[in-house]
């Protein structure tokens, strides 16, 4: 049976980096999916969640409930998009039964794109390559609200010749924060500072991690204090397209 | 009692550039870390442990009047006398009137978070009262005419090698040796003495059991007892939200505080004090008073942060903080650093003075992660982001742009539109695949490198293979 999935691209990834995009439909189709892009999303709104501004956040929401709520599976590249629909969209409509009705059932349906290869699908990537020393870092809604933690690491773990440094405090934000790193820029600074210094200190090749925005974060600081360590979304490995640009890379 | 002298940034700004600051803050807060994983690991079913102590808390902040009612009537019965103060002016009022009808010239104070909160030390300055902090760090605390960093290490923003230089400038017979012992032993000195001659003992009280009508004490130095016992009068000063039902449930939460502040199994002291000195007791205060305060924490259940009230100042919120390992706690300004006073600075001193204390979070979780009575503080801190967005308190860069993001987002025909021209655009700001300098996200480039997106969005180039 051909499991249908809609694709969630996220905002940032359809803005700043689409071959993650890209990786996800290859892993899906790899493991049996048929992907379907729908026409009607744009971003799900966390920007506005996070900021307070409660209006323009139930507005996407709806917006993104209407366009994902037709299809069975909805996946997403991201932890922090995949927990802002599982985790908050119902909490937007406490006193609005009828959306928060339709916001159960998507977020029922919607998962992070490794949880949904690994536990959905029980698919592993098969003659992938990677020569080289890898390191991870857990960004915090994937691990804190989804519970994403083994999963890519079983995944890369199937990718031929990857090698793992651990990384020290692998579990402790990166101080992207979303708008928190424009708004309090020093603070966030003196926080992915000291996670720069982690990833070098591990002498790993590759920096992975399941968020565009903290592995932005991350690779801008790694590549301002001129480190050499090269940063991937994890899907990008796991579909096979660790070969290609790496964050900041030009294709 | 809030201290807001400057802005939230500024403050952060000059804790940044202190190096002195982040010495210190890695050691104790980094060593709390690494010794409350090794105290939870060991602990047979801490998550257990954990939804014990919320519905422990839980329960008692749902029959708040019930118990409050319960604790007074047996309070008296072990003849301590009870009073109610629903603002901290009437809570100080009321100590210095005790004060001042004992005679009093000198009170020897146990730390108390919620003196501070009440601003206690203040009002008894103001009233001519000698004062003498007799916690190891409220003593340097005093000595340095400082306010407390952190609600269990109150200096932890000094080194040791700052304290020593204090106590060599402020005690009368200091310590020759550089040694923790020596420096420990010229505090001793200094305050024994202090100690042993006040009229008054003054303390908070860590929890109130309702069913016998005792408080309860914790500390690591033994100052509460010798701060206590002594002195013809003890004053107790506790925030209503400290009420457990009876000695078990008071034990379980103790299990939960000493292991989430310091990993220690319990502390060195946890004495419970059951009224006055009573016929045939060797030692102890002739009057024991409790004043019990409200401060806002009836409001507080009344308006969406009840979870808050389960609070047991622990502290493990703050030490596990990416932030508040940055900036320490005098940054955040108010009585309560970290997350546990981002959420409640805003209750005592105002939204609009302390509205940043919010925005200053990166909702990554961690301090929900380890909070022993399972407060959702990233949630607490979005409902005040809520509302000072409600209330129009955020900067109208920030609703502006928000705005106009947020109305091109929900025309998803406009938005492909504007984004190909906004991705196309950037090319032009780097020869590299790095951008050094972007206009309107200058906190970003001020500091890392921002990737050059691809020449084209992800859903223009499907649509584009789509066709093909």
């Amino acid at each position: 049976m051909t499991r249908k999935v809609a694709l969630f691209v996220t905002c940032l990834v359809d803005l700043m980096r689409p071959r993650i995009g890209f990786a996800a439909i290859r892993a899906l189709e790899a493991a049996g999916c048929e992907v379907v892009v729908p026409e009607g999303q744009t971003c799900c709104g966390q920007p506005a969640l996070n900021s307070g501004d409660r209006d323009h956040a139930v507005a996407l929401a709806k917006q993104t409930i209407a366009a994902l709520e037709p299809y069975e599976a909805v996946v997403v590249p991201s932890g922090s998009c995949a927990g802002t629909i599982r985790c908050h969209y119902s909490e937007l409509f406490e006193h609005d039964a009828a959306w928060r009705a339709r916001a159960q059932a998507v977020a029922g349906n919607t998962f992070e794109i490794m949880a949904y290869l690994d536990e959905v699908c029980g698919w592993k990537p098969e003659g992938v390559t990677v020569d080289a020393r890898a390191t991870y870092h857990d960004s915090c809604s994937g691990l804190r609200e989804l519970g994403i933690k083994a999963q890519p690491r079983r995944l890369l773990k199937s990718v031929e010749g990857l090698r793992f440094a651990p990384l020290a405090g692998e579990e402790t934000c990166c101080g992207f924060g979303g708008t928190f790193c424009v708004k309090y820029p020093a603070i966030s600074n003196a926080i992915v500072g000291e996670k720069a210094d982690a990833i070098d200190a591990t002498g790993a090749d590759l920096l992975l991690a399941g968020d565009l925005g903290c592995l932005m974060n991350m690779a801008g600081k790694l590549n301002r204090k001129g480190s050499k360590v090269r940063a991937f979304h994890a899907i990008e490995l796991i579909a096979g397209m660790g070969d290609g640009p790496a964050i900041g890379e030009e294709a | 009692m809030s201290g807001f002298t400057a802005s939230f940034k500024d403050r952060a700004d000059a804790a940044l550039a202190d190096p002195i600051l982040k010495v210190a803050v890695e050691r104790t807060a980094g060593t709390a870390q690494a010794k409350r994983a090794v105290a939870v690991e060991a602990f047979p079913d801490f998550e257990a442990a954990r939804d014990r102590a919320a519905a422990i808390k839980d329960h008692v902040i749902a029959h708040l009047g019930a118990y409050l009612e319960e604790f007074e009537a047996n309070a008296i019965a072990a003849g301590a006398r009870v009073h109610w103060a629903s603002t901290t002016d009437e809570a100080c009022r009321i100590v210095i009137d005790i004060c001042k009808a004992a005679g009093a010239k000198s009170v020897a104070r146990s730390k108390s978070m919620l003196g501070e909160e009440i601003g206690l030390p203040h009002a008894l300055a103001e009233a001519g009262i000698g004062r003498v902090e007799t916690d190891l760090a409220e003593h340097i605390i005093q000595l340095a005419d400082e306010r407390p960093s952190h609600i269990i290490w109150p200096a932890m923003h000094k080194t040791r090698e700052q304290v020593s230089a204090l106590f060599k400038a402020k005690h009368r017979s200091p310590h020759q040796e550089e040694t923790i012992a020596a420096m420990a032993e010229s505090a001793r000195r200094e305050l024994r003495t202090q100690m042993l001659g006040a009229d008054v003992g003054i303390s908070g009280a860590n929890f109130l059991i309702a069913d016998t009508g005792a408080i309860c004490t914790v500390t690591n130095e033994g100052n509460a007892e010798l701060s206590l016992v002594p002195p013809r009068v003890h004053i107790v000063t506790a925030g209503i939200e400290k009420i457990v039902p009876s000695m078990p449930h008071a034990i379980h939460m103790l299990r939960m505080l000493a292991r989430s502040a310091t990993g220690a199994a319990l502390t060195q002291y946890t004495t419970f004090y059951t009224g006055p000195k009573r016929v045939g007791d060797r030692d102890g205060p002739e009057a024991m008073h409790i004043v019990l305060v409200d401060n806002g924490r009836t409001k507080m259940r009344e308006e969406g942060l009840a979870e808050m009230l389960r609070c047991i100042r622990c502290g493990a919120c703050m030490n596990h903080c990416v932030v508040f390992r940055q900036i320490g706690g005098h940054a955040y300004g108010g009585t309560y650093p970290g997350p546990m006073g981002a959420v409640l600075t805003p209750v005592f001193d105002g939204l609009k003075e302390s509205r940043e204390l919010a925005s200053a979070c990166t909702l990554n979780g961690k301090c929900q992660e380890v909070c022993p009575v399972r407060i959702p503080l990233p949630t607490l801190l979005k409902g005040w982001r809520e509302k000072s967005w409600r209330e129009g308190l955020e900067p109208r860069s920030m609703r502006w742009g928000l705005g106009v993001w947020a109305w091109v987002a929900r025309r998803p025909a406009l938005y492909r539109f504007g984004t190909g021209v906004a991705v196309r655009a950037m090319q032009m700001l780097g020869k590299t695949g790095w951008i050094n300098r972007l206009p309107l996200a200058g906190g970003w480039t001020q500091y890392r490198d921002m990737p050059k997106p691809a020449p084209q969005t992800f859903m223009n180039q499907y649509k584009k293979e789509r066709r093909r």
